[in-house]
């Protein structure tokens, strides 16, 4: 081990996040490689480590002979602070060589508030942040993960962006850029070639030009560059790379346990959620093979918890039969399965029920709004009956916590809507005094809520975010009528939000922003620990830019939005229909009871999965 | 049902698991050998494993030993083998065997600590550190599990301190009590560094070599 990183790593918290060395972490004979890839997560160990794509692209990179995958996060502050001190570069975990010497730097950027700890991370590796300013082939920095939906506040610093599901097209990526090596093509000239491949997003090889009140006039192709770059999936989940033998941490992480895919997708159309538009089409893996992986990766890995992960696990058509089906290998491995992104219907109950084993802890729903009127707007096919009768079912099978998500400053939101919040803790409550099991043990019911934040290619892309005095008044209103004390209410100043807020529908422009942002010392913005609004408002300030341009303001039907170049799947007149719908209150059907049109499934030339 | 011992090393990478994460990381070890751990009674089962004597973060091993509990019948032949094709790098499990003598007959353990000097080993150091380690009182201070600040006096707890010297390094073999109080032997650097500051070194190194019962017999 290198005797700096000795020297430094006493001191640190939770050493062991920069060591590597885990179970099944991959090694490989540096004579055997032509290809380094650097996979870098522009958040910490903890996080990175618990995403499942990550782990994905790892063992397909690491399947293909001749290159070598490593893992690499940023570091904590403390870790940062003496990396500096002691001028040691960022470093893979594997190898720990520094990663500005491999071929391929690849981000998987899952978030918008990410963005400053990708340049912090360049930074920390000794590479030029901007692309412009690497001229040669290698080091070649891309990106992938849903954030890439939106990357133009990035466009400048990446060399090209992967849309989609990357499975396929990071293999395509890879050998394009090892035949480019091996026959001495420049930088432009592999760019040219990258932008032909499916779902592969070159910024460079577009001009982007704006009006005089800010929005944009044109994006105009050039050097033979595609118009439109539209996503690219896996269209058959059963051919799926899924990485049944994975690494297994030393350390604790924020996911600890095995996460099982069952889909890909989401049939509910919940008008808000940028998931549930842009993973469409719905695509199911088979049962079999559910269980088939289920038992491979609990048997290497030793775990003793799963998760059955999609966006909507209770919409996973044969997920009686796979719990049955796993039942008794979970018993004889005391095996925990658990169930996120349940809705609050009795099926779901029911089947939460059986599978709880020791302990019942709390519940979590999300409503998201406060009347059903306002559900409707935003197509959260939920009911308030629905909700209490699976409150009083959990309060009468022993359960004694509720905790219940909103969101504030949705479109058309009014004080009553906020009001309807109160209104639902305090039937909740009285559900629990209907059918609680044990009164003495009391209840606790938390109500959060967070501000929202319209995301580019949903229906409400659109949308102006409230503003943080609005944001406010609502918070007070709501705290003043949340008056038992059973009840708690959370919620964050967050401004956070406002941030995330403008960088999600963010243009080029602000690639001047980050990077002046990330001058005055941004990094792991996700956290609060480092988040500071005042740095990012001086930033705007010095770039002549109005943040609120792209928070706060309501776009017209017809602008061309940034992100008007890349094709999501679902098509800009079903996004637009949703949006009118929302406006009229209408609901839409969710895909099972009957296909909308989005679009979405001529990417698997068949009908979806729903 | 057996109640077995792993005897195993920890070094390199793994000398920064914690303690807390070390348990994590055997409780899914052990399942990958097809090893069922053995489930405490309560409301709350956990699985019965404990580590004999926890090694502070970034000190490495050769004699760790864990006790476990695998619902199995078994002597522990060829578990170590078994458990070694599973291990994060630095770990590895050099024996596994009925765990026969309780934890609290270990008394001493012997280590090797180093210190590094960048610059050069000062003239004299060998003297002054000698010197100092055979007064009656060396007080350090320690942080204690409430997090408070306590001056405790290593001399009683050192058994015997042989030092040494190689080029931009001092070494120190020693044994010194394990438990009950034991002695963490990196406190001998900080003994160093705030009575010989003139011989602080860059940076201290430890690795235990061997654990002792009361008698100075091998503990297994």
């Amino acid at each position: 081990m290198d005797k700096r990183l000795e020297r430094i790593l006493p001191r640190v918290q939770k050493p062991a996040r920069y060591v590597g060395g885990e179970y099944n972490a991959v090694m490989k004979d540096l004579s055997q490689v032509d290809t380094r890839v650097a996979f870098c997560f522009p958040d910490t160990y903890e996080i990175g480590m618990s995403n499942l794509g990550m782990r994905i692209l790892y063992g397909v990179m690491n399947n293909m002979d001749g290159v070598w995958c490593e893992r690499c996060f940023h570091p904590w502050g403390d870790m940062e602070d003496e990396m500096r001190r002691a001028e040691i570069a960022l470093y893979a975990l594997e190898s720990g060589d520094p990663i500005g010497d491999f071929d391929i730097i690849a981000f998987s950027v899952g978030y918008e508030m990410a963005f400053p700890a990708m340049l912090n991370m360049l930074d920390l590796a000794g590479v030029p942040l901007r692309s412009e300013d690497r001229s040669v082939l290698t080091p070649l920095v891309i990106a992938g993960g849903t954030a890439m939906y939106n990357c133009e506040p990035i466009a400048d610093f990446i060399d090209l962006a992967l849309l989609g599901e990357g499975e396929e097209q990071i293999v395509e990526v890879v050998e394009l850029y090892r035949q480019a090596k091996r026959e001495g093509w420049d930088k432009h000239a592999f760019l040219c070639k990258a932008c032909h491949l499916d779902g592969i997003y070159v910024p460079s090889l577009y001009d982007v030009s704006y009006n005089a009140e800010g929005t944009v006039a044109a994006i105009v192709p050039k050097d033979g560059a595609p118009a439109k770059i539209c996503k690219r999936i896996v269209t058959d989940m059963d051919k799926a790379y899924y990485p049944a033998k994975t690494i297994v941490p030393s350390t604790e992480i924020v996911q600890d346990r095995v996460t099982l895919e069952l889909f890909r997708g989401c049939i509910r159309g919940c008008r808000f959620c940028q998931a549930g538009y842009v993973y469409r089409p719905v695509r199911n893996r088979s049962k079999e093979l559910c269980a088939q992986y289920a038992r491979e990766s609990i048997e290497d890995s030793g775990y003793q918890e799963m998760t059955l992960s999609s966006l909507s696990t209770s919409d996973y058509r044969p997920l009686v039969e796979l719990c049955d089906e796993l039942e008794p290998f979970c018993e004889r491995k005391h095996l925990n399965l658990s169930l996120p992104s349940l809705r609050a219907d009795n099926f779901s109950m029911a089947l939460m029920e059986r599978l709880q084993k020791g302990r019942k802890t709390g519940l979590t729903f999300a409503p998201e709004a406060g009347t059903q009127r306002l559900r409707d707007t935003i197509n959260k096919n939920l009911t308030e009956d629905d909700l209490l009768e699976s409150c009083r079912r959990a309060f009468a099978g022993g359960y004694s916590a509720v905790k219940l998500y909103f969101m504030l400053g949705l479109p058309t939101e009014t004080d009553e809507d906020v009001a309807g919040i109160a209104d639902i803790a305090a039937h909740v409550m009285h559900a629990w005094r209907e059918s609680a099991a044990n009164k003495a043990r009391g209840v606790r019911i938390t109500v959060s809520t967070s501000w929202f934040v319209p995301k580019a290619h949903t229906a409400f892309q659109w949308e102006p975010q409230i503003s943080i005095e609005e944001y406010e008044r609502r918070v007070a209103l709501l705290r003043e009528r949340i008056n038992t004390k059973t009840v708690t209410y959370n919620w964050h100043p967050s401004p956070t939000s406002f941030m995330e807020a403008v960088l999600s529908r963010g243009d080029r422009k602000l690639c001047k922003v980050l990077e002046i942002a990330h001058r005055k010392g941004a990094k792991l913005d996700a956290w609060e620990d480092y988040f500071s609004l005042p740095r990012w408002l001086e930033a705007f300030e010095e770039c002549g830019l109005d943040p609120h341009f792209y928070a706060n303001r309501t776009r017209e039907h017809g602008e061309i939005l940034p992100w008007s170049h890349i094709d999501v799947g679902v098509t800009d007149a079903f996004l637009w229909r949703e949006h009118e719908r929302a406006h009229a209150g209408v609901t839409t059907p969710d895909c099972r009871t009957q296909c909308s049109g989005c679009g979405a499934n001529r990417l698997i030339g068949r009908v979806c999965d729903g | 049902m057996a109640k077995l011992r792993l005897l195993f090393s920890k070094e390199l990478q793994a000398s920064y698991i914690s303690h807390l994460d070390l348990m994590r990381t055997f409780q899914r070890v052990f399942p990958r050998g097809g090893l069922e751990l053995r489930h405490s009674q309560g409301f709350h089962p956990h699985p019965l494993i404990s580590i004999v004597l926890p090694l502070p973060v970034g000190q490495s091993s050769d004699c760790e030993l864990l006790d476990f509990e695998v619902e199995q019948d078994t002597d522990g032949s060829g578990i170590a083998e078994l458990l070694n094709t599973g291990l994060p790098a630095g770990l590895r499990v050099r024996a596994c065997y009925r765990a026969e003598r309780p934890a609290r007959d270990l008394a001493f353990l012997r280590a090797r600590l180093e210190f590094d000097y960048d610059d050069g080993v000062p003239d004299g150091t060998l003297d002054a550190l000698r010197a100092l380690f055979a007064q009656s009182e060396v007080l350090v201070e320690k942080r204690t599990k409430h997090k408070k600040l306590a001056q405790i006096n290593v001399i009683p707890l050192l058994q015997s301190v042989e030092w040494g010297e190689e080029p931009n390094l001092v070494t120190a073999e020693l044994v010194a009590a394990a438990q009950n109080p034991g002695l963490n032997p990196a406190l001998l650097a900080n003994a160093v560094t705030s009575h010989l500051p003139a011989f602080a070194p860059d940076f201290a190194r430890v690795r235990r070599l061997e654990l002792y019962d009361a008698a100075g017999n091998v503990f297994r």
